[in-house]
């Protein structure tokens, strides 16, 4: 196996990286892929909070760079869906404790072992942001539909192709269809006719996002709702198959009639 | 008329166009922000080439990037003392 290793990123903070990776990684995972979500936010860390994975914590990857513990002592292994680990941040640390080059040789050692390596970057543009982005082949930037988040994603977008990352791939997250349709709130093409670059996916605002948080549990393990949907079809892109956008304008219709309508589409789109 | 915007929806008079305009705006400024050592760089660059071809009054170059609300433009004020006359050695630097 030689790991393909994706970084998601933003530029501001809040606008869903954390979850992005857990649900995109979890997917993955549950399409047969062996993955490793690593917290690359040292010193903030909370994907293992987001994971579920908080109380399995042993060591993390700034002992495996200070070789205190090997790197499967660091690794915790997700039980719920097999292949999925987790590579916890240091939390009493500073992003001044690792380097670039130890980022790419960390990256390098989970390469062999795994089909995804997929970084969880610190909001920011400075150290923790080229920490995490040193050791990735390709990016993801989640952007949500608001000026300030578009702007940084701007940003980040530069930054990452002056770095070669390719392919830097979109997500727009936290749309609301209803706002869309009613002229409040930047569509999804609003977004890619500025930012010019490929969008991967559009994931709905949901509340199911707050109840997985709550759990700790990633939304794509088991839940059928709108977010969750909206990921599993990230990860297929991911993987190179063609899977078309999701009908969003079906979530922002209320009424009976719809409710049923997006019942029966969501169960027929299921693969 | 408010009351009956809200109720057959507002279209597109809502609040989306003026965000889709103001966002469009704040990157054409941010992708052309320059910093000043880049600035003075593109400035000596500017002055080698120009003392190729003519004489120009060093003190008095004024170069930088006008923003307007729509569009960006690199304004540079440059005056020319004597254009060199005769056969250019362009391929000397």
């Amino acid at each position: 196996m030689a790991a393909r290793v994706i970084v998601t990123t933003s530029g501001k903070g809040g606008v869903g990286k954390t979850t992005s990776t857990a649900n995109i990684a979890a997917a993955l995972a549950r399409f047969g892929k062996k993955v490793v979500a690593v917290d690359a936010d040292v010193g903030l860390r909370n994907l293992d909070v987001i994971m579920g994975l908080e109380n399995r914590v042993v060591y993390n990857f700034i002992d495996v760079i200070e070789k205190v513990c090997k790197m499967n002592q660091a690794l915790v292994k997700d039980k719920r869906v097999p292949g999925l680990y987790l590579l916890p941040a240091a939390q009493t640390r500073t992003k001044d404790a690792v380097n670039p080059e130890q980022m790419i040789a960390l990256c390098e050692e989970l390469k062999p072992d795994f089909d995804f390596v997929l970084l969880d970057c610190p909001a920011g543009i400075e150290g923790g942001f080229k920490n995490a982005a040193a050791g990735a082949d390709e990016a993801l930037v989640v952007t949500t539909p608001e000026i300030p988040s578009v702007r940084d994603a701007d940003r980040i977008i530069g930054m990452l192709e002056s770095m070669g990352k390719s392919p830097i791939r979109l997500i727009i997250n936290r749309l609301r269809p209803n706002m869309v349709q009613d002229g409040d709130m930047l569509a999804k093409d609003d977004i890619l006719d500025v930012l010019s670059i490929d969008l991967i996916g559009v994931v709905p605002e949901d509340e199911n996002v707050i109840r997985s948080t709550n759990s700790g549990e990633p939304m794509t393990m088991s839940l059928d709702s709108p977010a969750a949907q909206a990921y599993l079809n990230i990860a297929e892109r991911l993987l190179g198959r063609d899977v078309p956008l999701m009908d969003l304008e079906s979530y922002a219709t209320r009424g009976l009639i719809s409710k049923i309508k997006k019942f029966f589409s969501r169960r027929s789109n299921k693969r | 008329m408010d009351f009956l915007k809200r109720i057959f929806g507002s279209g597109n008079e809502g609040t989306r166009k003026i965000a889709s305009d103001r966002l469009k705006i704040v990157l054409i400024h941010d992708r052309t922000d320059i910093s000043p050592e880049l600035l003075n760089s593109l400035r000596d660059e500017i002055v080698q080439v120009l003392t190729k071809y003519m004489e120009i009054d060093t003190k008095k170059i004024e170069i930088d990037l006008d923003h307007d609300e729509h569009e960006v433009a690199l304004v540079a004020n440059i005056p020319v003392l004597r254009i060199k006359r005769g056969k250019i050695d362009v391929t000397k630097d």
